[in-house]
């Protein structure tokens, strides 16, 4: 017979382990070793805390009272998990970008970062998971209850209370010592998780083995069992299809639901990807866990006398058999099983009371400055142990209150069916990016009342708080308001009668009042942010810069998370905005980082509220507005791309209207130069050919007449000749296809040569010259620029009206430009004329010349490719050009 | 992309992945409905269902779903969380 | 019908070959060298047919066409057009404003007489 004394060395031994793995886990992840510590197996196994005492326990007396009905239990989070590609995967998702802490922030951060909702979620979860806490007591008082009666050394029972106060302490201490190590809840707890890991191990463990000794050590192997199960009072499947049904969703509710499941599957995820052998490694173990169960019910409704207590057949069936090792193991799976529940639920809870209630009513007690007084770190951690030894110390008055007498699993599901109330606006939330924030209320509000009437109540049995008056006859006597019996749904099952009509309720609720009310900017930002997570996990948000003083925002973030790791995520954010230094630009990007940073450690809506406080209230701008309303920003950029198109067409269009009308012109151009060329050939032409027929057809010319003739085609021909000269030079010169001969010379020279080739000074036209200023030196084509020079003595000696034509010729250099003026006495160029005069076959007035009109055309192209310019200088008394030529040598031709 | 023939592979293996994705979604109706399937069977006064043979089935297709739900999620991309993607870009040549 | 002809043209190379055929052939040369005032030079010299440039500075062979046409004592003269714009639409743009006959440059002197019989007529 084991002795009780045994169990208790075994047991703190245990305890022991449970410490040490913890701290050794702990101390691994802090080294920077935590490869091993967070695989995708650990990770499977600490969501087993799914699977508490109710289930090592509970779960056979489940099963000896209402046979395979204790498996809906498991099958419902068993399609959760297989469906994880639906939600699990979004909520990890959103879990790690947004940094969430709790279901209560999930809730909260998904519907405008509401605090009001998040301590709503909170005081439900509170409410929901003290009798759970209270149940893990129970088993554990209950499971060294029954070892006491066994041990026949000792008579002494051990006090029932004293037991769970004892268990409670251990477990607030354990709890408190590694749960609140980091505030940061994305730091993972990585003790806790790798303790209840191994813890995870050992029930799985101590289960499998008392099934198969129970199976082959009482039974005689796999067929004799079965034949035992038939033989048994739950040999048949008389399972109601409402229950079945009824209570696989509410198990996969919960599962999603329940503030430990959440700890586990998103706050301590490390990488989604583990949720890829979580898929079928948890259905798997719960498989294994419930694989036992209906044959050691079986053999302990068969062996063990009817007033023992089914809920105890794992521990009381291998004691009967003398199993005494087998029993402690037995034993520490249930320990196990109750222990890792209650630290993940007080860690759950406690993040969620310190956040949402504590730091809140805190920030409010100090005057709502986060900066001035004392460091927020120590009193957020501060909140947190309170808080979890709050929730235990709930946990155990409830165990004291109630008496431990109701089975274990009606327990379990009035919890169960607690939490579920959170899933509309969960699910809700991820999905539908309409639901509101006064939808999730009003819904959580509906369920939770009903719930709260027609099973939390009622479950502490009749007249304790319910009077039974109103469960006999409904509230103020209305039968339709019968707890067990709503609206006339009279004959249902309890739990299921509650769970419809709370999540019916609850459902209609949130979505009507969703429909009729009208989300907050923060809402819109928050919903489009969750919903289409996988669209934009790094969606940018509800933060403008300009006014916060970056240093409070540091000296506040000091006291969040502490003084080093705040001076990093600033100094790097600046570095980002290529500052250097630790104070960035309250960038709204950087707001935006920072309050993910902060709800890390103190939850998205006290974070929130924190920064808008430094920043001066100043929410959401107008910029924030635009990207909430995503379809009108989509649609505005629809638009915008319309009506760029349009744009484009309409430049399109103009550029084509644009070429065709230089098209058009350019043909006109052509049309008159050709017409002009064709003019200014034809005439000398006809001039020749007249002439040669008069000489060839006329017999009496005289001599002098046929020499004057002769001499008139001479003439004409010499201008065809130079016509064409000038025709090939403008074309030569206009294509481009220019070489510059570059030489150095003086331009007192080159006027010399141009004056020369013109014929020099006479009485025709008396040059003026200054040749004082004509000392200057050039480097470019010597041959063109005198061919300008040329061209313009010429010009003024056709064209200068004046009785006594008279040219003066001066040349000045301008600041590295030479300027050459040729200035006559005529009468000048008209101003209307001045713009036309460079262009070909311009000829002004009617004066007779023997220019084709080609002259400052080909002027003009000249000082182009030289890099110059020629230009009409108006008011100069007479016809007046100006040269101008860089005298560095950066001329424009090749 | 790499390789002449690389684009049909490719293509191919998208196809697969959206699949994959597709069971994926499936697979928990798939479960619910067998889990469901045990409820039809209402036996009869002299030979009521057994639990036994209920439990068998509904333990093998525990199983199953597992087994499934592991093949399934092994052979889903790491990557392949954007559901909206239209053209799932080639992770590994 | 006398045997006068007013030649308006700008170019005197032409002028000189067109009055040294026409002089021979035995009439009576006037000449004219701008568009301005070539109206008035018609009613100075009050000739029986005029040869007419189309390239005129001033004014063009058109417009002092369209303007004898418009006078009432020259408006049924003949006048011969010579221009050195070979192109159709030039063509056009002469008959329109009513030319008795059009010739392109360059001509040949028989050609030029012949018109001008054939103009002064019978």
């Amino acid at each position: 017979m084991a002795t009780l004394n045994l169990l208790v060395v075994v047991c703190i031994l245990y305890v022991a382990l449970l410490f040490a793995v913890a701290f050794a886990a702990d101390r691994a992840a802090r080294a920077g070793r935590i490869t091993w510590l967070r695989s995708p197996i650990v990770y499977t196994l600490s969501l087993s805390i799914y699977c508490t005492a109710w289930t090592f326990y509970g779960a056979v007396g489940f099963a000896a009272r209402s046979g395979l009905e204790y498996l809906t239990i498991y099958l419902g989070p068993t399609l959760v998990m297989i469906g994880w590609w639906w939600t699990l995967r979004k909520m990890v998702r959103i879990g790690r970008s947004q940094r969430i802490t709790s279901i209560a922030d999930m809730i909260s951060s998904r519907y405008g970062k509401s605090n009001l909702l998040a301590v709503f979620v909170t005081l439900l979860a509170v409410i929901g998971t003290t009798p759970y806490i209270a149940l893990q007591l129970q088993s554990v008082t209950l499971s060294v209850a029954t070892f006491a009666r066994n041990d026949l050394t000792t008579t002494v029972v051990p006090d029932r209370d004293s037991t769970a106060l004892l268990v409670a302490v251990g477990l607030t201490l354990f709890t408190i010592l590694f749960g609140t190590r980091n505030l940061d809840a994305n730091e993972r707890h990585h003790g806790v998780v790798m303790a209840i890991a191994l813890e995870a191990v050992v029930k799985l463990f101590a289960l499998l083995a008392v099934g198969a000794f129970v199976v082959w050590g009482m039974s005689d192997g796999i067929s004799a069992t079965l034949a035992r199960i038939d033989a048994s009072e739950i040999a048949e499947w008389r399972v109601p299809g409402s229950r079945w049904v009824g209570l696989t969703m509410l198990a996969a509710a919960a599962f999603l639901c329940l503030p430990r499941m959440f700890q586990v599957m998103v706050v301590e995820n490390e990488d989604e990807r583990h949720l890829r052998t979580a898929s079928w490694a948890f259905p798997a173990y719960v498989m294994l866990m419930s694989l036992f169960v209906v044959p050691i019910a079986a053999v302990g409704l068969d062996l063990l006398p009817s007033a023992a207590n089914p809920d105890m057949f794992v521990l009381t069936l291998p004691l009967l058999a003398g199993q005494d090792g087998l029993a402690i193991l037995s034993f520490l799976g249930g320990f196990s099983s109750a222990t890792s529940m209650v630290i993940v639920a007080a860690i759950a809870l406690s993040t969620m009371v310190s956040n949402h209630i504590v730091m809140p009513i805190w920030l409010y007690a100090t005057g709502g400055s986060a900066m001035v007084s004392g460091d927020v770190r120590s009193v957020a951690l501060r909140a947190r142990r309170l808080s979890i030894a709050g929730v235990v110390v709930l946990g155990y008055l409830y165990f004291r209150v109630s008496g431990g007498g109701t089975a274990l699993a009606a327990i379990g599901l009035v919890s169960f069916a607690g939490v579920a109330q959170f899933l509309p606006a969960l699910m809700g939330g991820l999905f539908w990016r309409g639901a509101t924030r006064a939808g999730a209320l009003a819904g959580l509000l509906a369920g939770f009342v009903i719930w709260l009437y027609c099973l939390f109540l009622p479950s502490f049995g009749p007249s304790v708080v319910l009077p039974q008056t109103v469960l006999d006859h409904g509230l103020f006597g209305f039968s339709w308001l019968r707890p067990q019996a709503l609206f006339g749904a009279a004959g249902m099952d309890g739990v299921v009668h509650a769970v419809m009509w709370s999540m019916l309720l609850n459902t209609a609720a949130f979505i009507i009042v969703s429909l009729l009310s009208f989300p907050r900017p923060i809402e819109r930002l928050q919903g489009a942010q969750f919903v289409n997570v996988f669209q934009h996990s790094g969606t940018r948000g509800s933060w403008t810069g300009g006014l916060a003083q970056s240093e409070d925002l540091l000296i506040m973030s000091q006291r969040i998370i502490g003084a080093r790791d705040a001076q990093a995520f600033f100094s790097a954010a600046a570095r980002r905005q290529g500052i250097g230094g630790y104070l960035p630009e309250p960038s709204p990007d950087f707001l935006q980082d920072l309050e993910r940073e902060l709800s890390g450690s103190v939850g998205a809506a006290t974070a929130h509220a924190m920064v808008s406080q430094i920043m001066g209230g100043a929410t959401v701008s107008v910029e924030d507005l635009m990207a909430v309303a995503d379809e009108t920003a989509q649609i505005m950029e629809y638009s915008n791309r319309l009506e760029a198109k349009s744009e484009e067409q309409a430049r399109t269009a103009r550029q084509l209207r644009e070429a065709n009308q230089k098209l058009t012109q350019l043909s006109v151009q052509k049309d008159a130069f050709l017409s002009q060329v064709s003019h200014e050939l034809r005439t000398p032409m006809t001039s020749i050919r007249a002439f040669s027929e008069i000489l060839r057809d006329t017999e009496e010319l005289s001599a002098s007449d046929q020499a004057k003739y002769a001499s008139i085609i001479h003439d004409e021909t010499v201008r065809l000749t130079r016509l064409l000269d000038d025709l090939l030079m403008l074309s030569v010169l206009e294509s481009g296809q220019v070489t510059l001969n570059n030489q150095h010379g003086s331009l007192s020279a080159m006027l010399d040569r141009a004056v020369a080739a013109t014929g020099g000074t006479t009485e025709a036209l008396r040059i003026h010259r200054d040749r004082s200023t004509e000392d200057i030196h050039l480097h470019t084509d010597l041959d063109r620029l005198a061919q300008v020079f040329i061209n313009l003595i010429t010009n003024a000696r056709k064209y200068c009206d004046a009785q006594e034509p008279e040219l003066s010729i001066s040349a000045k250099n301008d600041n590295g430009i030479l300027i050459v003026d040729f200035i006559d006495n005529g009468s000048g160029i008209a101003m209307d004329h001045q713009d036309v005069i460079f262009e070909k076959f311009s000829r002004v007035g009617d004066l007779k010349a023997s220019g084709a009109g080609l002259g400052l055309a080909i002027c003009r192209e000249i000082m182009a490719r030289l890099g110059g310019t020629i230009t009409y200088l108006p008011g100069q008394g007479g016809a007046a050009f100006r040269v101008s030529l860089p005298l560095e040598a950066r001329l424009a031709a090749q | 992309m790499s390789g002449e023939a690389g684009p049909v592979f490719l293509q191919r293996r998208t196809y697969r992945r959206r699949r994959l994705k597709d069971a994926a979604r499936l697979l928990p109706f798939l479960g619910a409905i067998l889990f469901s399937v045990p409820l039809l069977w209402q036996g009869t006064p002299e030979a009521p269902t057994r639990t036994s043979s209920v439990m068998l089935y509904l333990f093998v297709v525990w199983a199953g779903l597992a087994g499934l739900s592991a093949v399934i999620s092994r052979h889903l991309d790491d990557d392949q969380d954007d559901d909206t993607h239209q053209g799932d870009p080639p992770e590994r040549p | 019908m006398g045997n006068t002809v007013l030649l308006i043209e700008d170019e005197p190379n032409i002028i000189e070959a067109i009055s040294f055929i026409l002089a021979r052939d035995g009439w009576q040369v006037k000449t004219h060298s701008n568009g301005h005032d070539a109206i008035r030079a018609v009613r100075e010299h009050d000739p029986d047919l005029i040869i007419l440039d189309v390239m005129l500075p001033g004014k063009s062979g058109y417009e002092i066409l369209e303007q004898i046409r418009a006078d009432p004592d020259y408006g049924e003269i003949s006048v011969l057009m010579l221009t050195a714009r070979g192109q159709v639409k030039d063509r056009e743009m002469a008959e329109r404003a009513g030319v008795s006959r059009y010739m392109t440059k360059p001509f040949s002197n028989a050609d030029v007489l012949h018109a001008v019989r054939a103009l002064a007529g019978p």
